[in-house]
């Protein structure tokens, strides 16, 4: 590894300076999502959303952590011990893992290490795809291991919903990847880099169609409204965490929306080209260097996340829940034939123009 | 580094195959499977075929053990009971695992030269990327194979929904 990098050393100090940092950002822009999902879903039912802690409501998440850090923490007799503990964990740390393969922003070394990304993988788009299937265990075991009927339920319809919404969640990339000529996650960026907004793949790459079965398998994998069935309020109490409370509840929360800040993020960098400037080459000249130079990346990266965050946001406060027959027939009779003629077509395009 | 990871992850698929055979509950057994398929996955990586790993963990650890806890979970399968089993399998079954072990053995040390070595690690840090070279071998050399493959599988699931139909 010496010819990689100048030192061991530096390398391993400067990768945990980048854990913690990515760690520290991620779980509080968890906290700030779910204040931001409380405050627009209620503008847009027409009230105010929580306003009483602090400034428009900005202390809310410190206050919902201190409660769920103080609750008891309930653990019924007949719960599988082992698992029921397991579960919360591996849903929260697979969320959480996934996010360590996304480049932050254009490539910058310092020390020969660079700082906008935790590791560059040649597989980073497999690896998330690997780590999002194993966090279906997460939610199988927690309704099983809860040794009740409504949580049963909630995760056996959570794992059949993941399993074949994910077949249609990889298809669809895979007109990203033939054109990128590559699985990693640097490199998909890269490739649409050249021109701006003309050459992401949304626009310029006719990913489009690609780009919306993507968004909706991603939906159905974040177990988010329209598609949140395995928690429907109405018929499953809670779904498959209706036994946790405290902690444990709350890092199924924490994993929720940790799920969805990855798909964002997925998004941005398959569709949507990554840290890039929409401007293209406008206004290389104006912020030729400098400090605006340096963060401006980071700027329209948070920026296209915001932008897919507020977009979960309106979905859920428009579209009623599907009915389970409905969900599976879409994700199988629709979205998954519509996929593989985008990768025909893709496929096809790409041979043609050589 | 590489021999730490191989120690590490070696000792945990072993445990994890024999926690697979002795524990008594289907979801436990199912979840050691799991450990298991991701330890092989870590291996695999550790000599080099990144690919080949993260192929193991979405297909076998995130598809199929997926379905096969799925089916436990379904079917809230009970703990199952000890048994003595058949006489056969007492009397044959140690021996004929050591001998399956030495024959194996043998074959691998008899045929090293042909085998050849591959190192540990060896591949982590070239510039050489896995993915390319399996596909360029995959679609030319190995074009017929693949597609026979791709076509046998087809067959298989439509022989599939054609059982489920009837059941209908």
């Amino acid at each position: 590894m010496s010819h990689l990098t100048p030192s061991f050393t530096t390398f391993l100090l400067l990768t945990i300076v980048k854990i913690v940092v990515v760690l520290v950002i991620t779980l509080t822009a968890v906290a700030y999502t779910v204040l931001l999902e409380r405050k627009v879903l209620g503008r847009m039912q027409n009230r105010w959303g929580p306003s009483r802690v602090g400034p428009f409501g900005l202390l809310q998440p410190l206050a919902d952590g201190i409660k769920l850090f103080l609750k008891e923490d309930m653990m019924p007799l007949a719960v599988e011990r082992p698992l029921f503990v397991l579960a919360p964990i591996i849903a929260l740390s697979c969320a959480l893992i996934s996010i360590s393969v996304v480049p932050f922003g254009a490539k910058t070394l310092v020390g020969g290490v660079d700082i906008f990304q935790i590791a560059d993988l040649n597989i980073g788009l497999l690896i998330i795809l690997g780590i999002t299937s194993i966090g279906v265990y997460g939610i199988a075991l927690s309704g099983w291991s809860s040794n009740n009927k409504y949580s049963l339920f909630g995760s056996l319809r959570a794992s059949a919903q993941l399993v074949s919404y994910e077949l249609a969640l990889g298809l669809s990339l895979v007109g990203v990847v033939l054109r990128a000529g590559s699985l990693s996650l640097r490199d998909i960026v890269n490739s649409q880099s050249a021109h701006g907004l003309r050459s992401w793949n949304v626009f310029g790459g006719f990913q489009i169609i690609g780009f919306f079965i993507y968004l909706m398998a991603a939906y159905a994998e974040t177990n988010r409204a329209p598609f949140d069935l395995p928690e429907a309020e109405s018929e499953l109490v809670a779904g498959y965490h209706t036994e946790y409370s405290s902690m444990k509840f709350a890092m199924f929360f924490m994993a929720e929306y940790a799920n969805m800040i990855t798909v964002a993020c997925v998004a941005t960098l398959l569709f949507f080209g990554g840290a890039g400037t929409p401007f293209g080459h406008l206004f290389d000249g104006i912020f030729a260097s400098g400090f605006i130079h340096a963060v401006l990346p980071i700027f329209w990266f948070v920026s296209k996340i915001l932008f897919f965050l507020l977009l979960y946001i309106w979905v859920r406060a428009t579209l009623p829940r599907f009915r389970y027959d409905q969900l599976m027939g879409f994700g199988w009779k629709f979205l998954m034939p519509v996929a593989m003629l985008n990768i025909l077509a893709t496929a096809l395009a790409l041979a043609y123009h050589g | 580094m590489q021999i730490a990871l191989f120690i590490i992850f070696g000792l945990l698929a072993v445990a994890g195959a024999l926690n697979l055979l002795f524990q008594r509950h289907p979801i436990n057994s199912a979840l050691s499977l799991i450990v298991v398929m991701m330890s092989l996955a870590v291996l695999y990586w550790s000599l080099g075929a990144e690919f080949l790993a993260a192929a193991q963990v979405i297909v076998y650890s995130g598809a199929i053990m997926v379905l096969f806890v799925f089916v436990i979970m379904l079917l809230n399968a009970g703990e199952e009971e000890r048994t003595h089993g058949s006489r056969i399998a007492y009397i044959a079954g140690i021996p004929g695992a050591a001998a399956i072990f030495c024959l194996l053995s043998f074959v691998f040390l008899s045929e090293k030269k042909q085998l050849g070595m591959t190192q540990l690690g060896g591949y982590l840090t070239s510039a050489v990327s896995n993915i390319s070279e399996i596909s360029h071998t995959l679609f030319t050399s190995l074009l017929l194979p693949f597609e026979v493959t791709s076509i046998l599988i087809l067959v298989a699931i439509l022989g599939a929904v054609v059982l489920a139909r009837k059941e209908l």
